[in-house]
């Protein structure tokens, strides 16, 4: 096992700790009172939950009258918010899944909450579509089921329809790679605890013993579902990509969308990571486990993926030039220079010119700029979105229907409520369970431990040569 | 479970690389283990343990392959079959548009099929109670176990002199 450790390469574990240690540290948090700036931080994401609720009755008894939608915009923030939760739900299994495979150990720093986030992500996400449905009751007739009108199936040939597929699918796999990797821990967390504390996280680890078989079945279930996951991640946006690129609306349908969104939705669901863990481990004082170098790595990936988008966005605008088409040509001036251009430059700004700060190590590993750097690309990408959905339907085919979207207060309630519901779930998560995957981090403690491969370990081999 | 009690004789290790050469010893003295437990998977315990490469895998392309069967054959049989309709002019059976809604419930069988697999074959489920032998093997502590439930007085003595000889930081007996 010693063979494996690498001097060279940035401990992954700070603080020189042994596994009791880590038990103790990541544990802990659940067991604790909370503190005072988790009650105001749940306070306030109650109160947006309550927004939330309010404005989706509101949207349910008025209908979709409520929004400015109209014949020729006829999607917009509700499509954009829904492709925008979708998109920062990939970072979740992006980074336990395909960091998996690629065998990437700081990955064990973040999955845990990674795949919390996404979980939650996909939650408020799933719900715009249903609620755009305006009559919600009849949400079932989506699926496929024996119905007495026919039975009438549903139309196996839609994008709608394989996104729907595609959602619930991605929602229920990242269910169970989330919780498969949950129960060793709070099998932990069960052996700490006593009385009603212990019968609940029994009843949640579902008879973990820790045994010999038991684990190498669960790392054979994590590996396969990580393999099987990987695909996945990358037909769901594909798939969302295809809600668009399969109609016939000049600005949406084009070839590059798959590539693009997917790589767009990684770009995001990054920085959706980062802002969390940025809070979390200053809140729960997990410096040693989500460290630097953690939040440098994932800065790499967002200078990437940021720099991948900015390149679909200028390929798109030489592509409508050079198809000599000129509806065509006249979506991607419009998106540009058009009643929209502010949200065009809102995008162009956050996604593609400030990541750019990143190519400096000395930005990648700050926190303070890490961190506004990824509230300016959440922020970004939630342009891209609208610019993509919104803009291109303003001005169709017909100039007799152009026309211009304002959101109502019930859609802005909407948005706003839906940051309240993705909070309060975060925030209940870290109270319940560890957020960093405590067997995980053990297991990668002698070949990322600093105390095995940092500085301290430096010296010591050194002193050990001059005997 | 009143029938099934087991006495069992466990010493707790504190690392993990002293643990898988007290595993190779009691190999080599020929002491039938019960069970080893560990806080986190322990690279190189299987082989040294001696257990069978896990066939969850298997199973789970079982459950994947009915899952592309399913989705495809029905959907093949919804358009072309029981509710023809022509959409966009293309025909009937028109596979590729298929793919994606058959890539899914592939994705979703395998998934779903994997990880209750998993649990039956380990005997776990929501709720469900299993024994333990120590609470901190959770934590840092790594067991090896032997049963003990017909075992001779000069049997137990092999057992705890092996434990002392192997580096075991505690030993213990528990009945489960």
């Amino acid at each position: 096992m010693s063979a494996v450790v690498s001097h060279i390469r940035e401990p992954l574990v700070n603080g020189g700790k042994t596994y009791h240690q880590i038990t103790e540290d990541l544990c802990s948090p659940t067991e604790r009172t909370p503190t005072a700036s988790w009650v105001i931080a749940f306070l306030v994401a109650v109160t947006g939950l309550a927004l939330y609720v309010f404005c989706v009755a509101w949207t349910i008894w008025e209908g979709i009258g409520s929004w400015d939608l109209n014949r020729t915009i006829g999607w917009s923030w509700d499509i954009t918010n829904f492709v925008w939760w979708v998109g920062i739900g990939h970072a979740g299994t992006l980074i336990s899944a395909i960091l998996l495979l690629f065998r990437q150990r700081w990955r064990t720093g973040v999955n845990r909450a990674a795949e919390a986030m996404t979980i939650f992500a996909v939650i408020c996400a799933g719900q715009f579509p249903l609620i755009h449905m305006g009559r919600l009751w009849l949400a079932m007739f989506i699926f496929p089921y024996p119905n007495t009108r026919g039975p009438l199936w549903v139309n196996f040939n839609s994008p709608l329809l394989w996104d729907v597929f595609a959602i619930s699918t991605y929602f229920t796999v990242s269910l169970l790679f989330w919780y498969t990797g949950l129960v060793p821990d709070f099998a932990t967390v069960r052996d700490r605890a006593k009385g009603l504390r212990r019968k609940v996280y029994n009843f949640l680890s579902f008879g973990w013993t820790g045994s010999a078989k038991h684990w190498q079945r669960w790392e054979s279930l994590s590996l396969v579902l990580a393999g099987l996951a990987t695909p996945l991640v990358l037909s769901v946006h594909t798939i969302v990509s295809f809600d668009f690129a399969t109609s016939v609306i000049p600005g949406w349908h084009t070839t590059i969308f798959p590539p693009y969104f997917v790589a767009g939705a990684i770009f995001s669901g990054f920085a959706m990571v980062l802002t969390l863990m940025i809070m979390t481990r200053k809140v729960l004082k997990l410096e040693d486990y989500i460290t630097i170098g953690h939040i440098e790595s994932m800065n790499k990936v967002i200078l990437l993926t940021g720099t991948i988008v900015g390149v679909a966005y200028l390929t798109e605008l030489f592509i409508a030039w050079y198809s000599g088409y000129i509806y065509e040509q006249f979506a991607f001036y419009n998106r540009v220079l058009g009643p929209y251009w502010w949200s065009y430059v809102g995008m162009m700004s956050c996604n593609v010119l400030s990541p750019q700060l990143f190519w400096s190590k000395k930005m990648r590993r700050s926190i303070f700029v890490t961190f506004f750097m990824s509230i300016f690309i959440n922020i970004g990408m939630w342009f891209e979105r609208f610019v993509i959905i919104a803009t291109t339907l303003a001005r169709d085919y017909l100039p007799s229907s152009w026309s211009y979207y304002v959101p109502t207060w019930v859609e802005i309630g909407l948005f706003i409520g839906s940051l309240g519901l993705f909070f309060t779930l975060y925030l209940l998560f870290v109270r319940v369970a560890p957020v960093v995957a405590v067997a995980e981090i053990k297991s990668i403690l002698k070949v990322a431990g600093d105390q095995y491969a940092g500085e301290n370990a430096k010296k010591a081999n050194a002193h050990a040569d001059h005997h | 479970m009143s029938a099934t009690h087991k006495e069992v004789l466990f010493g707790l290790y504190d690392d993990e690389e002293v643990l898988i050469k007290a595993v190779k010893q009691a190999k080599e003295d020929h002491l039938e283990i019960m069970d080893v437990y560990t806080p986190f998977p322990v690279h190189g315990l299987d082989p040294v343990l001696g257990l069978a490469e896990s066939r969850l895998h298997i199973a789970g392309f079982i459950y994947g392959a009915i899952g592309t069967l399913t989705a495809f054959l029905f959907m093949s049989w919804v358009f072309t079959r029981d509710w023809p309709i022509i959409f966009g002019g293309k025909p009937y059976w028109s596979v590729p548009a298929f793919i994606p809604i058959t890539f899914e419930l592939t994705v979703l069988f395998a998934s779903i099929g994997m990880v209750v697999s998993f649990y039956t074959v380990c005997g776990m489920a929501p709720g469900k109670t299993i024994p333990t032998l120590d609470d901190r093997i959770t934590d840092d502590k790594f067991c090896i176990a032997f049963e003990t439930n017909d075992a001779s007085e000069s049997h137990l003595d092999k057992l705890r002199s092996f434990f002392s000889a192997s580096g075991a930081s505690e030993v213990n007996t528990k009945v489960i």
